[in-house]
């Protein structure tokens, strides 16, 4: 018996080293009311079982210790008893009620969507998300896609890692405090699943399905998730950060983003240089195909395939951008026709067919893409 | 039997008289319609899955020992989970309880064999072909199945690996096999109990194991047809999961956990069989409960057909159906409860000894409820939102299947050993790795409700870094584990080469009709009908 003791002393302290140790061992009680509505249930739910396995496990080895053979202890016929069976049935289910009745009026409240201020479509990609800022006749305004910031270096461990390592994103999904915001939750190909646990919102992301979701932060800042839900090679990697901004400052960031898109539609008239095409090339690629194709175009045969005298690359320029705008259907390469504008196409287009020793003759111009989309 | 099998055959080793014995060498293994050699088959079958999903899990904690990417890429991290989990779920733990079905089963209603004992012979070597062709995916171009074991539509049909279609071939043949085997129990149970042997004096096991066995018969089409239904859209043009043709991902995820969920009582029920064996032989007492065992068994069955959607809290369904699920999911606390207060009854003023069976027995009840749990507050909706695919549900799970079902087959092992084998294993030795299982599964799964509490998803080769320190004390915990049943085959052999004999009721508060044949049990178990004392069976 001591010896179990000590070993169970032993266990106990090395979970409890683990637990000191950490910065969180509970659930976040978030920023939102839903947030705190649902910390509040689950911390109700924790203590009841935690009374009932107390009370369940303090019998249990009462009994051990007491109704032992080696403490000279008769086994007691009896085998059963409706009294106690029934006390032991009832008693649960009025538990369950107890239960049920807070986590019904929590769920209604998550439910009661409607009355926005603003919405936001969501849309996950293999391995990125997209924000669409729609307006109220749910028109697009301007997009964005979100990428995973953390270096490849940081990952392989070949540079120390940031203090928000996975969980920080080129552009933050932006919203304002105080206004209740409505998110469509979407995706464009495998189901993956958006997460804020501040906010205490998660929804599948699910191809051809439009998910409803809604918040209300008062307290501006940056909070961030993860996707949750299983969806390919780099799942691990598309985080989910949304940046509370105050109101005013909101608004402004807003306008200006309104404008800005509207410069983008310009960009898809001009004729650019070489060096232009280049710079903004190697950026595209970085972000949308290095994950695949590597940032040296190598690849990583057989799966993705080197780009490296490929003979998209080698072959007519238009075939080459047309598998970029359509994608190979049933593979990971993606239709980015459906991502990128014409503008960013003729550049990394442009920028593949210059770059790892492919030397093409000619020089791919945003209009060339608009062409062939046929749009 | 017997006699009218063999009459007219000219079988000369497989000799005419009534007391003959096995086969010599491989044709022994190969051909045997013998229900102890089949669940001798099973058992070893499936401690090998159990190793090699075993290795799979520590591929998988060596890489999550620290942030960073160290050992495997994200791909095959995603083969590793994914293959874990089928192995162990279709290879090491189903497989188990099988073979458990096929030693125990004859013996306990008191008869000569199973009823079907050729299908017996199938049944079982289908599975090696099955494990066979899904584990050599993993040497195939493009790699195994890397979209977990739950192989949501479409990362399983359009974006998957080539080799899904012999992943759904190898799907196919675990279903059959396990229905020829269901058949087989079902068969076996109605047809073959002694004469006074009703339908509520069986043993428990054979209750939960029935009941399973129909689980099993109802729910395996479904997944063949989801499989099947899969291999339609990859190759023959459908969409039934495909968006953009008019299908719809999420019914492949009503048909998945319309299967999955009774699946996960598959692997319970006999678990609950088994413990209700082995707290009364140690306390010495007679079960507590036993009708209201037998019934709560049975609405739990029942339940786990109108709870699946539990799963897909998150998938985006109507408010009604949210409160639907949540309700009856809550429900099956009750019958649940009702289990482990009728085995804490057993407990209640018995005259306990501690031998290996029993501890893993009691670690079973106390860890299983604490899966239990983690089970009900992942059935309350809004909060589920919250822990749905973290690693708060990867500990709920490994909670109810680790120190749940494999402890129970673990205890079952040690329990039935001196009746198989005719031998004690040695009870040092046994102990030492009940401690070693214990500490281990502890260290390994109780941190996981943390990092899941804190955020940590499921799934993920590389972790942010406020997951660090639990993630190390999970990994040290599961090689603790992992090495601890290398231990157990250890002692396993050891029993089976120097044990000291064991006597017909190996353990003295034992009852059932197994422990009055004598130990180790004869070829054929009774080849003359026993008579059901109120004694060995519950009156
Ligand atoms: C998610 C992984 C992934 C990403 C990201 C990706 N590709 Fe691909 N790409 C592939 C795969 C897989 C193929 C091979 C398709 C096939 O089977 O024909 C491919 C093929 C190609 C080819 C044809 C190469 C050949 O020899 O067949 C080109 C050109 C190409 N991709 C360009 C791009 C560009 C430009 C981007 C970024 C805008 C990009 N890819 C992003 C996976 C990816
Ligand atoms: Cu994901
Ligand atoms: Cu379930």
């Amino acid at each position: 018996m001591k010896q179990r003791i000590s070993l169970a002393g032993g266990l106990l302290s090395l979970l409890m080293a683990g637990v000191a140790t950490a910065d969180e061992l509970n659930l976040r009680p978030g920023v939102t009311d839903i947030s705190q509505q649902v910390y509040d249930l689950h911390m109700i739910i924790l203590v009841i079982c935690v009374f009932i396995g107390i009370a369940v496990f303090g019998v249990m080895f009462w009994s051990v210790i007491h109704h032992r053979r080696s403490a000279g202890y008769e086994a007691a016929k009896f085998h059963e008893s409706t009294k106690l069976e029934l006390a032991w049935t009832i008693v649960p289910t009025l538990i369950l009620i107890g239960m049920a009745i807070p986590a019904t009026q929590v769920l209604v409240a998550m439910y009661d969507t409607g009355g926005e201020d603003m919405t936001v479509e969501v849309r996950g990609y293999q391995w990125k998300w997209q924000y669409k800022y729609l307006d109220d006749d749910y028109n697009n305004t301007f997009s964005f896609f979100s990428n995973m910031a953390t270096t490849q270096d940081e990952i392989q461990n070949r540079s120390a890692k940031g203090e928000n390592y996975l969980l920080e994103v080129d552009n933050p999904l932006r919203i304002p405090s105080n206004r209740k915001v409505r998110f469509l939750v979407t995706s464009e190909d495998v189901i993956h699943a958006w997460w804020v646990p501040d906010f205490g919102i998660k929804r599948d992301a699910v191809p051809g399905m439009l998910n409803e979701l809604w918040t209300v932060v008062e307290e501006p800042g940056i909070y961030r998730g993860q996707c949750t839900e299983l969806c390919g090679k780099d799942h691990g990697f598309m985080p989910v950060v949304v940046e509370v901004m105050e109101e005013a400052d909101f608004d402004a960031w807003y306008a200006e983003e309104v404008a800005n898109e509207s410069v983008r539609q310009e960009a898809l008239s001009k004729t650019f240089t070489h060096e232009e095409l280049m710079e903004q090339g190697e950026e595209v690629y970085g972000t949308f195909c290095a994950s695949c194709h590597q940032p040296n175009g190598q690849g990583l045969p057989p799966v993705f395939p080197s780009l490296v005298g490929s003979p998209y690359i080698v072959g007519p320029r238009d075939d080459h951008i047309k598998m970029v705008i359509e994608g190979v259907p049933g593979t990971a390469m993606q239709a980015f026709g459906r991502q990128l504008d014409a503008a960013q196409l003729a550049a990394v287009v442009h920028y593949e067919r210059h770059s790892w020793g492919n030397d093409s003759d000619d020089i791919t111009q945003p209009r060339d893409v608009i062409e062939l989309s046929g749009e | 039997m017997s006699e009218v099998i063999h009459a007219g055959q000219q079988d000369d080793h497989h000799d005419d008289h009534h007391d003959h014995g096995p086969d010599k060498g491989l044709a022994r293994w190969l051909f045997t319609t013998n229900h102890k050699d089949i669940g001798t088959l099973y058992l070893w079958f499936s401690f090998a899955m159990f190793l090699v999903g075993g290795v799979m899990a520590l591929v998988i904690r060596t890489e999550l020992f620290q942030p960073g990417l160290q050992f495997v890429n994200p791909e095959f991290f995603n083969q590793m989970t994914t293959n874990h989990g089928l192995i162990m779920v279709f290879g090491a733990i189903m497989p188990a309880f099988v073979g458990l079905a096929n030693w125990l089963v004859p013996m306990q209603v008191g008869a000569p064999d199973m009823a079907l004992p050729r299908m017996n012979n199938l049944s079982f070597w289908i599975l090696p072909f099955a494990f066979g062709i899904m584990i050599s995916t993993l040497f195939m171009e493009g790699g195994g199945p890397n979209f977990g074991w739950t192989f949501y539509a479409p990362l399983s049909t359009t974006y998957a690996p080539d080799s899904v279609t012999f992943f759904i071939f190898a799907v196919h043949l675990m279903g059959a096999s396990s229905i020829m085997g269901s058949i087989n129990i079902i068969a076996t149970i109605l047809n073959m109990r002694a004469p006074g042997m009703t339908l509520m004096k069986m043993p428990l096991f054979i209750w939960t194991w029935l009941i399973t066995a129909y689980l099993l018969i109802a729910v395996m089409p479904v997944l063949a047809g989801a499989v099947t239904m899969m291999l339609f859209d990859i190759h023959f043009g459908t969409s039934f999961f495909n968006a953009a043709g008019g299908g719809d991902p999420v019914m492949f995820q009503h048909i998945f956990w319309f299967f999955g969920h009774p699946e996960v009582y598959i692997m319970i029920l006999p678990a609950f069989g088994v413990i209700s064996h082995i707290i009364p032989a140690f306390a010495r007492k007679t079960l507590f409960g036993y009708d209201s065992m037998v019934y709560a068994v049975a609405s739990i069955a029942f339940l786990s057909f109108i709870v699946w959607a539990h799963h897909m809290f998150t998938v985006g369904m109507p408010l009604a159906g949210q409160l639907f699920f949540m309700y009856t999911t809550m429900l099956i606390a009750i019958p649940t409860g009702v289990k482990v207060f009728n085995w804490t009854a057993t407990m209640w003023r018995g005259s306990m000894t501690f031998e290996t069976p029993m501890l893993f027995a009691i670690a079973f009840v106390v860890l299983f409820t604490i899966g239990g749990f983690s089970g009900l507050m992942l059935a309350i909706t809004p909060v589920d939102y919250q822990y749905h695919d973290t690693y708060f549900v990867v500990a709920h799970f490994h909670y109810v299947l680790v120190p749940g079902a494999l402890f129970s087959i673990i205890a079952a092992v040690y329990f039935w050993f001196p009746k198989w084998t005719g031998k004690m294993y040695n009870e040092t030795l046994g102990k030492l790795h009940f401690w070693l299982s214990f500490i281990g599964v502890n260290i390994t799964f109780f941190p996981q409700h943390f990092s899941g509490l804190a955020g940590m998803p499921r799934r993920i080769p590389d972790y942010p870094l406020q997951f660090a320190d639990f993630n190390m004390v999970s990994s040290v915990g599961a090689f603790i584990f992992g090495f601890s049943q290398l231990f157990f085959l250890y002692v396993i052999i050891h029993g089976i080469r120097s044990g000291t004999p064991a006597k017909a009721r190996a353990w003295e508060g034992a009852k059932g009709l197994e422990w009055t044949l004598p130990s180790p049990a004869p070829y054929h178990s009774f080849t003359h009908p026993p008579k059901v004392t109120d004694e060995e069976v519950h009156a």
